[in-house]
């Protein structure tokens, strides 16, 4: 990862900018798969042909795999793009954002548990 | 082997300290990475409104609430609008690719077009609420809709500003190394607005039914 | 009606043409007023002399509008010593204040005022002193360091720079045309909301914040992707010298939490002007959820500012022991691990706040964890001195007294840690003198190590010692004497932006406070008359070799001024501290085979766009909307205009590097090198 960055510059084009390669194939692959998995959340939750809890946790998944296909097929991120570096930023921000958001929710379901406007007798209860 | 050929081999493998003769680095070759990284940041504002409609967004203090304000018709109309701007910026690229200067504007213009078209629904939407007193003013709940909305919306615009801009700039220029960039970074911010959207339509939408 | 309006002067009915600005926006304390008047005449006195020596031209030529990272550097420590001036002057007001407002005095400062001064002395060192200082810093050396010619984008660069330098002009502007905000460094809600704060302060601080964080955010990027493509060849991750490292973890922790204060002020500004509830107390908002997303961007922040200066003192203990660091390999990992758990200690900041033990407890044990890698760093440092031959200059004398002192404070830091120690400790002067016993010990101490170790390479003359000796000697005991008490009071509870005391007994800690302000006065002045002895006895003090020190790294390779172009050769890297290395093999630098070098143009796009986001903020802070959306049109429109500019670079011809570099051949020759 180290001493090839500059070495991999003078790659496509005569210029060496990077651009990623990209194929009919690939798009329509991409499109095709969000297509369907779009599709399926929304018919699961039109029809509700499923329980809510179960629905949550499909169109979730679904949501997952879909950005995964928009990041590979869309996005063309590889391990190898720019040496590495984008996928690494990624993978850092993706922690950084699941420390924020799970973060945020555990904290401020704490926060609204024990700061609830409570009366005065409520309070004495406490131990 | 004679001894000459030895003293020039041993020189010959004598570290170099300086480049004598480089190669400077290709004008923009960092750009994208920059690009990408910039994303990562915007990625993180995104975090932070979701953030923020994970845990306002029960808040409805008494007012409407996402089963009585969401039309998923109409949020399945605005993703296949977004999913059609996607592929048609994929043809962009490839007729970049293919050097087909003519055809990467038309490509780059119906995409335009489909944002558009994606960008007058939600305004649709945002109007008809506000029309009915679920204004952003109303609620956490709604407060919090309404910008996280609203912000991918916002970027949507700045997407077109964008596109319009680049259209005219290859028009000018052509496909020339620098327009090549940009609409690759173009590429990267229209399919990471997408991927944002993914998250929007699935967590806010359609939980918000259930 | 009318009189009304007369009497209460903040609900007058804005103006379509000023919105809420008006005569009454102009200050009447006297303080302020004389402060403005002495402003305004050494303003119109240095434009006088800018324009009677005809500097216009060049300072416009050479130096706002440049893309050279050196000058942009330059220009950033600039900018911080400037905003430090006012944020210490906001401080020894603060310390007056405290010292007289005892046995029913009121003090010289009315209560409206006083929270002003709190609240800018907090935003203005940490955003527009540390912040700046750091980022100039890292702008100057980290592409020396790496071998590199130039940052990877030089126009962005400028950019940033005069963003951050527009949110210090609005800053600075609010002391005379209105108000800054009275809420404390953080304005939480719901006291920074409209109905508890409803004038023009909370607005000034949050987009002159939004503006300098455009310019911070982009900066950190800018040097990113410098570190990560630019580096010379043969230079790997673990070959890479320190200060590029921690530079390079604090700017990924600024890309990585910047957009998060950017989002946090955004829906603070949506609350104020759309009437939003986020952090309201109607209709479901929540001010605990501000205070929570704003310290996931501040203790970030924190490391954004220790970070590089840990990276400083890693370089000086090295240079001034002889030796090479002792733990390059444990000291990446340190920075690297601080990197990652800076994200999971947020909740320290609010412990009180009302979590359950649950949460409480894990916070403060990932706080104690993160101190292990710091402490691990302690110990390398410690260990490159040890067996060394220190030489005491004032680089490794600012170093040894960081260390001496960040150790207290990180002590006390573990102290807070403690949940229910913390109870106790919270918002009290406890917490005061602990923080700012690691942000002055450490980033302080480590950015005057900086400017006495670089300041050579970057003007080609060595700063004065004497005068430095004296500023070091004012500085640290001042510091102790400062603040010691503030621990002792805090220790005895009493809590922060106090402006009166009823209990006389504490009066002797404050006025030992004082003097201990007076004795940092006296420091920051022996500071800039060791700027000024040096200027003027540069000819003295000159620096020829380009590597004062015996230095390590690559920025000691070249010139002292380093030329527009950094090196003529890019170097070629074979091991950790390349420059050493090079000095050990007997390298010669090549005498010819000059190539004409590619550097990017100067351009006023930076500066422009800066100005008219200066205005827009001014604009939104007034409510003065038709000024709001020209000025945001005209920026877009400016915007796209300079993307239409393809032509941004030009070769610096061989024959003219041949010069440069033979001028540098006889004088190095003439030194006896």
């Amino acid at each position: 990862m180290s001493a090839n960055t500059h070495a991999e510059q003078v790659e496509h084009d005569s210029h060496g900018i990077e651009i990623p390669h990209a194929s009919y194939r690939d798009y329509a692959t991409g499109f095709i798969l969000s297509v369907i998995l779009t599709a399926i959340p929304f018919a699961l939750v039109m029809t509700g042909a499923l329980s809510p809890a179960m629905t949550a946790v499909t169109i979730m998944l679904f949501a997952v795999v879909q950005i995964v296909v928009h990041m590979v097929y869309f996005l063309h991120m590889t391990p190898k793009a720019e040496g590495g570096w984008s996928i690494t930023s990624l993978i850092f921000t993706i922690i950084v954002v699941g420390i924020m958001l799970s973060g945020s929710l555990w904290v401020m379901s704490h926060l609204n548990a024990n700061m609830m406007p409570m009366a005065h007798e409520e309070m004495s209860q406490l131990p | 082997m004679s001894s000459a050929t030895t003293t020039i081999a041993a020189g010959s493998e004598a570290p170099v300290y300086y480049e004598i003769d480089e190669h400077p680095h290709p004008e923009g070759h960092s750009t994208l990475l920059g690009f990408w990284i910039y994303l990562m940041s915007d990625c993180l504002i995104f975090a932070i409104l979701f953030a923020c409609y994970a845990v306002l967004g029960g808040n409805l203090a008494a007012g409407p609430g996402p089963k009585d304000l969401f039309d998923l018709n109409l949020i399945a109309l605005n993703t296949a609008m977004l999913l059609f701007s996607s592929i048609t910026y994929g043809f962009a690229m490839i007729a970049m690719q293919n050097k087909n200067l003519r055809h990467t504007q038309m490509w780059l213009a119906v995409t335009g077009l489909f944002g558009a078209a994606f960008l007058a629904i939600e305004l649709y939407e945002f109007s008809h609420l506000i029309h009915i007193g679920a204004t952003p003013q109303r609620s956490a709940f709604l407060s919090a809709f309404f910008t996280l909305v609203g912000t991918h919306g916002l970027h949507v615009t700045f997407g077109l500003v964008w596109l319009v801009t680049l259209i005219v700039q290859l028009g000018r220029h052509g496909l020339n190394p620098a327009n090549q960039r940009r609409v690759a970074c173009l590429s990267l911010f229209w399919h990471f607005l997408d991927v944002i959207w993914i998250g929007v339509f699935t967590f806010v939408y359609l939980m918000g039914m259930l | 009606m009318t009189a009304n309006a007369v009497v209460s002067t903040s609900a007058a009915e804005p103006s379509l043409l000023l919105g809420k600005l008006s005569w009454n926006s102009l200050p009447h304390d006297p303080i302020v007023l004389s402060t403005m008047v002495v402003v305004i005449i050494g303003g119109i006195g240095l434009f006088a002399l800018v324009t009677r020596y005809k500097l216009w031209g060049y300072l416009w030529k050479e130096w706002f509008t440049t893309v050279d990272h050196k000058k942009i550097g330059i220009m950033y420590m600039i900018l911080g010593l400037v905003m430090f001036l006012r944020g210490f002057a906001d401080a020894i007001m603060m310390r007056l204040q405290q010292v007289m407002a005892f046995g029913g005095s009121e003090g010289y400062l009315n209560s409206h005022h006083y929270d002003q001064i709190f609240t800018a002395h907090g935003v203005i060192m940490i955003f527009f002193v540390a912040m700046p200082f750091i980022t100039g810093l890292m702008n100057y050396v980290v592409p020396l360091q790496i071998g590199a010619r130039d940052v990877s984008f030089p126009f962005l660069n400028n950019f940033s720079f005069w963003m951050t330098t527009s949110g210090a002009v609005l800053t600075m502007a609010s002391l005379f045309v209105g108000e800054f905000a009275a809420t404390g460094w953080l304005a939480y809600p719901p006291l920074s909301g409209i109905s508890y704060s409803p004038s023009v302060g909370v607005d000034y601080y949050i987009w002159a914040l939004q503006i300098a964080g455009v310019g911070t955010t982009l900066s950190g990027i800018n040097l990113i992707v410098t570190i990560l493509k630019m580096r010379a060849p043969g230079m790997g991750l673990m070959k890479m010298p320190i200060f590029t490292w921690t530079s390079l973890c604090a700017n990924i922790l600024i890309v990585a939490s910047f957009p998060v204060l950017t989002a946090v002020l955004a829906l603070l500004t949506l609350d104020r002007y759309v009437g939003t509830n986020f952090f309201t107390n109607d209709f479901g908002g929540s001010s605990m959820m501000y205070v929570n997303l704003i310290w996931i961007w501040g203790h970030p922040e924190v490391y954004i500012l220790i970070l590089p200066l840990f990276g400083v003192f890693s370089e000086v203990t090295s240079t001034f022991s002889g030796k090479k660091l002792f733990g390059y390999t444990s000291m990446v990992y340190a920075t690297v691990v601080i990197t990652i758990l800076s994200y999971v200690v947020w909740l320290h900041h609010f412990f009180t706040m009302g979590s359950g033990a649950s949460v409480n407890s894990f916070f403060g044990i990932t706080t104690m964890v993160i101190s292990i890698p710091t402490g691990a760093k302690l110990f390398n440092w410690l260990f490159t001195m040890y067996r060394g031959r220190i030489r005491y200059e004032l680089p490794m004398m600012w170093t040894v007294a960081f260390m001496l002192t960040f150790t207290i404070g990180g002590m006390t830091g573990v102290l807070l840690a403690v949940p229910p120690a913390d109870f106790v400790l919270h918002n009290s002067l406890f917490l005061i003198a602990h923080f700012h016993n690691v942000i002055i010990g450490g980033v302080l101490f480590g950015i005057f190590a900086a400017i006495n170790y670089w300041w050579p390479k970057a003007f080609g003359f060595k700063l004065n010692q004497f005068w430095g000796k004296v500023s070091f000697w004012c500085w640290v005991p001042g510091f102790w004497v400062a603040f010691a008490p503030l621990y002792v009071l805090g220790l005895m509870g009493v809590t922060r932006r106090m402006r009166v005391f009823d209990d006389p007994s504490l009066q002797i800690w404050f006025a030992i406070a004082a003097v201990g302000a007076f004795m940092i006065a006296a420091g920051i002045a022996a500071m800039l008359i060791q700027f000024a002895v040096s200027i003027w006895k540069r000819e003295e003090l000159a620096e020829t070799t380009g590597d004062p020190w015996n230095g390590r790294t690559l920025e000691w390779a070249t010139s002292s001024p380093p030329a527009d172009y950094n090196f003529a050769f890019t170097p070629r890297i074979h091991a950790l501290d390349a420059w050493y290395d090079m000095k050990a093999a007997g390298v010669e630098h090549p005498a010819d085979g000059y190539k004409d070098i590619h550097m990017p143009s100067n351009t006023g796009a930076g500066i422009i766009l800066a100005g008219i986001s200066t205005v827009c903020g001014f604009a939104l802070v007034w409510h003065i909307w038709w000024l709001a959306g020209a000025s945001f049109a005209t920026l877009i429109a400016t915007a796209i205009i300079h993307t239409f500019n393809y032509k941004r670079d030009f070769h610096i011809p061989a024959a003219e590097v041949a010069a440069t570099e033979a001028k540098r051949a006889r004088l190095l020759a003439s030194a006896g090198a």
